[in-house]
């Protein structure tokens, strides 16, 4: 099979890359460019582990091919601090203890703030709906929501 | 080893219960911490694994040479390349069965061959070429089915152990178990009212989210290095050496960052079958399992069918129990039935006790370790009697429970006697948390229960390096699989009396110390904990050591205090206090690096008890339920790191709402499971859930010198049954499957209907 070659922007930077045309943008990230922050948890849409932005718009990174990031814009986990400096998200993480395993929390980071960009002040309610398609096996969710609403509320003032 | 008093005695603690910042904390929200999938090596091959589509089969041939010829395969393995090493050794002989089929497929998902080649593409493509000539043969996947007479015999070894005489039929029952004392049937006589049950639960799977992932790299000289997610690479290394052949020394194992395990990671699955392709190709073999091969090949837990019989006098005094628990591990020996019935009586004072388990096998993946394995199901079939019990005699549950809980001084009815325990605690806290005050709303029910798990200690080695700047480098050989490592830091923190920040842990490999038995038994801040508070106090005998070499006075003369070394008296000299840095800078004249150890196998976990309260509202019309309120109370000894001791009490929590409500293994006809997906096994998600509300007793386990207990498992041991009597109270109906899922929950509705 022939490989295509695409060039899209992630994380702000120019990147190009070849795949083959059945090869996910999860596998792309992953396997040809060393961004693994986004996990495999499932490749069937139904585990968010996997989550990044297209264009601004959350997107499960295995339900995606490679060859369809072309002329998009990408965001990943690995490009959600800036520099040394976290995103009040990561840092709220941290504090609030929202994550046991990690292996769930880049995709709800990347979940989260998503939905605090389309609603920056969210009840309770809309923050259990908005990460229903992240799953965390560990934390029960709890102190992932505590996170998310003290992350907004920050945000907010900021 | 023997409780040692001088151990004890500390309680005014300067960082330990404090909440710092995790050390691994940045890796993991950005996105750099490495996992099981994470790695690569130069020259990596994709190893992938062909499984049997039948529940039970013959496998009569496997023809490679097809796949063999597929331009990019390095290298195929079967059961031809895997001999039998293990010298007599039944249970890791089980072991090397499951994770290549040898004569029969015993499941669907049962490995049969493995392929090594240079792309994903390619591996699977191979796979394709490979036949296998099968002869399919009857399958049985259900406990009770399994049990019975003329059903499909999965091994011609199995005669049923524990029985007199000894069976001369094979028979799917491994072994029949019995624990208890007193005499059941004269307590049974001295009963006003009996309540007798039966219960079945559906096996679950522990999901967590990252699938078994490892790297193998074994070179022509028969050294191995082998990347792993794992709950215990001292284990892995030891299992894959002997299946594979090898001496221990020569295969290196590192655990990656786990994303989860909850017990399922506690044994091998693709890690030998991934050395065995590496050696073959002389190149590094990667394998990931993919989610359906998660739900299909690895280890999840027990189904099982539990008979429940527990009498009562009118005033509320339980006069016996007894029960029968049957537990289907899968298709090899070792289901969690010995563990379920030893707990299932765990929280009560009872003068006549008996549980019976058979363990049996049947065409399933061989379950592994889930969270207290065993115990969530026998809670589930006792508390659900407990709470029936309480309502026909006319007392609140809660103050049935505390007239009958276990205590200080309690025989349990799994033997030893109870020390200091936190039971009747958990109670009386939960009958003053605002939970019970809370109004129901029209459907919704309340339910409660308590649950017991026993912790373990085991073997455990530790090493302390104190750095010529002060710092200290601790390695550990347990992974950390939800915050321990910020745990082990606290505690050397504390006892060496310096900042958290400057010590910094580490999970070392297999290489860098002795064996550790894996992460799992709710043993690591218990066993790990205390090796490092010991490996702390060596440590400190060391600096105290030079710090009296430097004043040439006598070390008995010195004393360690804050981080400081001090003469320990007047009489001593007049010096001024010498730091854990000052000390550490002058190492080298003073007879070089500085270090403390610990290698011992931890005695003295303390069990642990907690009580659940649960509301729950069902809707008549669909079945469905919501968990509208939840509180967990557990006893932790002393929470070490709180916010991780909450999330565990809450993790626990929601898994077993899981268990209650969604989870299940569905099995079709012809054997093979329904349901291999997160789409139609159905975790909880965040909008299913209410926030879990904890409360953390500390009553301190007289067998760790800060008074930790283990609080991993403990959390899923109730839930089921709190769940369970907040939904029948809600349906007002008794609900005694679970699932109780909304078809289970209408068909109990519609016999109450039937029934009114
Ligand atoms: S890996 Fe993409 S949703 Fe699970
Ligand atoms: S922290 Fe482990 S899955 Fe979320």
């Amino acid at each position: 099979m022939s490989a295509i070659h695409v060039t899209t922007k992630i994380n702000g930077d120019v990147v190009d890359y070849v795949c083959e045309a059945d090869e996910t943008l999860l596998d792309v990230l992953r396997n040809r460019l060393g961004l693994t922050g986004a996990k495999e948890g499932c490749s069937t849409g139904d585990c968010g582990a996997c989550s990044v932005t297209i264009d601004g718009r959350l997107t499960c990174s295995c339900l995606v091919l490679g060859a369809e990031a072309d002329g998009r814009e990408i965001g990943t986990i690995e490009g959600m601090a800036k520099g040394d400096e976290l995103h009040p998200l990561q840092r709220k993480f941290l504090e609030h203890a929202a994550l046991q395993c990690g292996i769930c929390t880049p995709g709800i980071l990347v979940a989260a703030k998503s939905l605090l960009e389309h609603n920056p002040k969210p009840t309770e309610t809309e923050v259990r709906f908005g990460l229903a398609g992240n799953l965390c096996r560990c934390t029960g969710y709890d102190k992932i929501v505590r996170a998310v609403m003290d992350a907004a509320q920050e945000m907010r003032r900021a | 080893m023997p409780l040692d008093s001088t151990l004890q005695g500390k309680r005014d603690f300067k960082v330990v219960g404090t909440r710092p910042l995790r050390p691994d904390g940045i890796d993991k929200v950005t996105g750099r911490a490495k996992f099981g999938a994470d790695a690569t090596a130069p020259g990596m091959l994709v190893g992938r694994i062909l499984r049997s589509p039948h529940a039970h089969a013959r496998i009569k041939k496997i023809d490679t040479s097809k796949a063999e010829k597929l331009p990019g395969v390095k290298a195929i393995v079967t059961r031809e390349d895997l001999p039998d090493h293990t010298d007599g050794d039944a249970l890791l002989y089980d072991v090397l069965y499951n994770i290549m089929a040898r004569e029969k497929a015993l499941y669907e998902g049962h490995a049969v061959a493995a392929v090594a080649a240079v792309d994903t593409r390619t591996a699977r493509e191979a796979l394709k070429l490979i036949k296998v000539d099968y002869e399919v043969l009857p399958h049985v996947t259900d406990v009770d089915e399994a049990m019975k007479p003329g059903a499909p015999i999965l091994h011609s070894t199995i005669f049923t152990d524990g029985l007199e005489p000894k069976p001369k039929k094979p028979s799917n029952v491994v072994r029949r178990y019995e624990f208890g004392h007193g005499d059941v049937e004269a307590g049974f006589k001295k009963a006003d009212i009996i309540v007798e049950r039966t219960f079945k639960t559906e096996a679950t799977h522990q999901g967590y989210i990252e699938p078994h992932a490892c790297l193998a790299n074994v070179g022509p000289d028969g050294q191995g290095e082998l990347w792993v997610c794992t709950q215990g690479h001292f284990m892995v290394r030891d299992t894959c050496a002997r299946l594979l052949g090898m001496d221990i020394s020569k295969l290196r194992v590192t655990a990656s960052e786990i994303g989860g395990g909850f017990g399922g990671k506690t044994t091998v699955f693709i890690e030998p079958v991934a050395l065995a392709l590496s050696r073959k190709a002389n190149r590094p073999v990667k394998v990931v399992m993919s989610r359906e091969e998660v739900f299909k090949a690895s280890g999840p837990t027990a189904s099982t069918s539990i008979d429940v019989k527990i009498g009562v006098t009118k005033d509320g005094r339980i006069t016996a129990a007894d029960a029968t628990l049957r537990y289907q591990g899968g298709a090899f020996a070792g289901s969690p039935v010995e563990f379920g019935a030893m707990s299932a009586f765990a929280c009560y004072d009872l003068e006549n006790a008996r549980t019976i388990g058979y363990d049996v096998v049947t065409n399933r993946p061989k379950q592994a370790a889930y969270r207290a394995p065993g115990a969530p199901m026998a809670a589930f079939a006792v508390e659900s009697v407990i709470e029936e019990l309480a309502r026909k005699v006319g007392m609140e549950p809660i103050d049935f429970r505390m007239k009958n809980a276990a205590r200080e001084g309690t025989r349990s009815s799994y033997g030893p006697t109870y020390g200091p325990i936190g039971l009747l605690a958990t109670l009386e806290k939960a009958k003053q948390h605002p939970h019970f005050k809370a109004p129901l709303s029209p459907n919704q029910g309340r339910g409660m229960a308590c649950g017991f798990w026993f912790n373990f200690g085991g073997q455990t080695c530790v090493s302390l390096n104190v750095n010529s700047d002060g710092t200290v480098a601790l390695s550990v050989g347990t992974p950390d699989i939800g915050g321990s490592r910020a745990s082990m830091c606290l505690m050397a923190a504390e006892e060496l009396g310096i900042p958290y920040d400057k010590v910094r842990a580490i999970v070392a490999d297999t290489s860098a110390l002795g064996y550790n038995d894996v992460t799992d038994g709710s043993r690591t801040t218990f066993a790990t904990g205390m090796a490092t508070i010991l490996a702390a106090r060596d440590a400190i005998k060391k600096l105290t050591a030079r710090a009296a070499q430097i004043w040439g006075i006598s070390a008995e003369a010195v004393t360690w205090e804050k981080g400081y070394a001090k003469p320990a008296g007047s009489n001593a000299g007049n010096f001024p206090p010498m730091s854990i840095a000052e000390i550490a800078a002058q190492a080298g004249a003073t007879g070089g690096p500085i270090a403390g150890h610990h290698e011992y196998s931890a005695d003295g976990a303390g069990v642990s008890f907690a009580t659940h309260i649960c509301d729950a509202e069902v809707d008549p019309e669909t079945g469905a339920t919501k968990i509208v309120r939840y509180t967990v109370l557990q006893d932790a000894g002393k929470a070490v790191h709180p916010s991780y001791v909450e999330g565990q009490f809450q993790g626990g929590a929601v898994q077993g709402i899981g268990w209650a409500l969604n989870e299940e293994y569905i099995y079709g006809k012809d054997g093979r499971l329904q349901n291999a997906g997160f789409l139609d096994y159905r975790i909880p998600v965040c909008s299913d859930l209410p926030m879990i509300d904890t409360v953390i007793l500390e009553i301190p386990n007289p067998g760790h010198p800060y008074g930790v207990r283990g609080v991993g498992e403990t959390s899923i041991v109730p839930p089921l049954a709190a769940i369970a009597n907040a939904v029948s109270a809600a349906a007002g109906v008794r609900l005694t499957s679970l699932p109780m899922s909304p078809p289970r929950i209408l068909a109990a509705l519609d016999r109450k209907a039937a029934a009114e």
